[in-house]
C-alpha cells in the first residue's frame, strides 16, 4: 500500500462503467472515511495548539508543542487533502524537496537577526542586557 | 487507449520502484509527471513558488522579531476578544482557524463528488467552501478594523515593537488576498460544475481548454494550500 501512485483506487470507476466500456483514469478518488478522519484530527490538533496558548504554556515546551502541532497539521493536509500520499514519487520529490532550501534562508535570517540585535544593543543602548553582553567596542564610541 | 480529454496523460508506464523510478521518470524522453494532468502539475509548481513567497514573509517576520530591542506585543492579548464580559485570548483567530479547516474539509468532499460526476453535490460543497472562505475573510476584515481602531499601523502600535504592524498587515493581508481570490475562483468552478461544462467538456472562456473534473481537484490544491499557509501563520505569528 506504500505507493499506489496514481493508480485508480479500487473504488474508482464503479459509478461510471457505462462510458462506452473504455478504460480511463478517474483521478484521485478515495473512500470518504479517510477525509473525515483527517478532518477530525485537524480539529483536535488545532484545539490542542489553541490550548497551549490558553493555558499559558511558556518556554521551550511552548515552542516544541506549537511546532509539533504545526508540522503534524501541515503534513496531514499535504499528504491526504492534497493527495501527495498517492502521487508518483517523481512529482512528490519535485514539489517537496525544493522548499528545504528555505532552511538555509531561515538560518541566514536568524544569524543576521542576532547580529543586528547585538549591534542595536551596543550602539543604541536599547536593551540593557544586550548592551552588557554585546561585543566590546574599542575606540571612542559614543553611547547615547 | 485513454481518451485524451478524459485523462490527459494516459496510462502510467511501468517503471522500477523508489529512487530508480524517479530517475527513470525524469530521464525518459516523455513527460516527467506521468498520470498527473497538466493543470495539476502547473498548479503544484505555482504553489511551490507561492511557498517561497510566504516563507520569505515569515522568515522576514522572524528576522525583525529577533532583532528588535523593544518588547514584541503579546499576540495572545492583542487578539483577545471580550465576549459576555470575559476576555478570551486569541478566540477570534481560533474560530478563523476552525472555519478554514472546515472549508478544506468541504473542498475535499467537492473533489471527491466531482470525480464521481455528482454535479449537484459537487456544486453544493464548492459553494459551501466559498461561503466558509468568505466568512474567514469577513472575520479578518473585522480583525483589521479592530486593530486599526486601536492604533496599529505599519510603522507603529501602542504596545511595543513597531515591526509588529508591518509584519501583521503584510502577512495576513497577503494571505487574505489569496483567500479572496480563492473564493472568486471557487464560485467560477461551482458555476461550471452546475452548468454541466465539465461533463460536456465545454471549453473555458479564458484558456479554451476542455472542461474536465480535474479542474475541481486543481482548485482544491489551491484551496488546501491557503489552509496550509494559515497553519504556519497561526503557529508562528499568533501563537509564538
Amino acid at each position: 500500500m506504500a505507493h499506489a501512485e496514481g493508480q485508480p483506487h479500487p473504488a474508482a470507476g464503479q459509478h461510471h462503467s457505462a462510458a462506452g466500456g473504455q478504460h480511463h483514469i478517474e483521478g484521485q478518488q478515495h473512500p470518504l472515511g479517510i477525509y473525515f478522519k483527517i478532518w477530525g484530527l485537524l480539529f483536535v490538533l488545532s484545539t490542542a495548539s489553541y490550548l497551549v496558548d490558553y493555558f499559558h504554556v511558556q518556554g521551550y515546551l511552548r515552542w516544541f508543542l506549537i511546532l509539533t502541532f504545526m508540522l503534524l497539521k501541515a503534513g496531514l493536509i499535504v499528504a491526504v487533502f492534497m493527495h501527495m500520499l498517492w502521487e508518483r514519487l517523481a512529482i512528490v520529490y519535485a514539489i517537496l524537496v525544493p522548499p528545504l532550501l528555505l532552511l538555509v534562508l531561515l538560518g541566514i535570517g536568524a544569524l543576521e537577526a542576532d547580529y543586528t540585535f547585538f549591534t542595536r544593543g551596543t550602539f543604541f543602548g536599547g536593551e540593557p542586557a544586550a548592551a552588557v553582553h554585546g561585543p566590546a567596542i574599542k575606540g571612542p564610541v559614543q553611547h547615547r | 487507449m485513454a481518451q485524451p480529454a478524459l485523462a490527459s496523460t494516459g496510462e502510467a508506464l511501468p517503471r522500477p520502484e523508489g529512487l530508480q523510478g524517479i530517475v527513470a521518470d525524469w530521464s525518459s524522453d516523455q513527460r516527467a509527471f506521468k498520470n498527473v494532468p497538466w493543470g495539476k502539475a502547473m498548479m503544484w509548481i505555482f504553489l511551490l513558488s507561492d511557498t517561497f513567497i510566504f516563507s520569505s514573509f515569515l522568515i522576514s517576520y522572524m528576522t525583525v522579531r529577533i532583532s528588535t530591542t523593544v518588547p514584541w506585543p503579546n499576540p495572545s492579548e492583542v487578539f483577545a476578544l471580550t465576549i459576555a464580559g470575559q476576555s478570551i485570548p486569541l478566540i477570534l483567530i481560533a474560530i478563523m482557524t476552525f472555519i478554514l479547516i472546515s472549508s478544506s474539509g468541504t473542498m475535499v468532499l467537492a473533489v471527491n463528488y466531482g470525480y464521481r460526476k455528482d454535479r449537484v453535490k459537487t456544486f453544493v460543497f464548492l459553494l459551501l467552501t466559498a461561503a466558509l472562505g468568505a466568512t474567514f475573510v469577513g472575520m479578518q476584515a473585522f480583525e483589521w478594523t479592530k486593530l486599526i481602531m486601536e492604533g496599529v499601523r505599519p510603522w507603529g502600535n501602542p504596545w511595543g515593537a513597531p515591526q509588529f504592524g508591518s509584519s501583521f498587515f503584510m502577512i495576513t493581508g497577503f494571505h487574505g488576498t489569496h483567500v479572496s481570490f480563492g473564493v472568486l475562483f471557487l464560485i467560477i468552478v461551482a458555476i461550471k460544475v452546475l452548468r454541466g461544462d465539465l461533463d460536456s467538456m465545454r471549453p473555458g472562456f479564458l484558456t479554451g481548454r476542455k472542461g474536465t473534473y480535474e479542474i475541481v481537484e486543481t482548485m482544491g490544491l489551491y484551496w488546501h494550500f491557503v489552509d496550509l499557509v494559515w497553519v504556519f501563520i497561526f503557529a508562528v505569528f499568533y501563537l509564538w
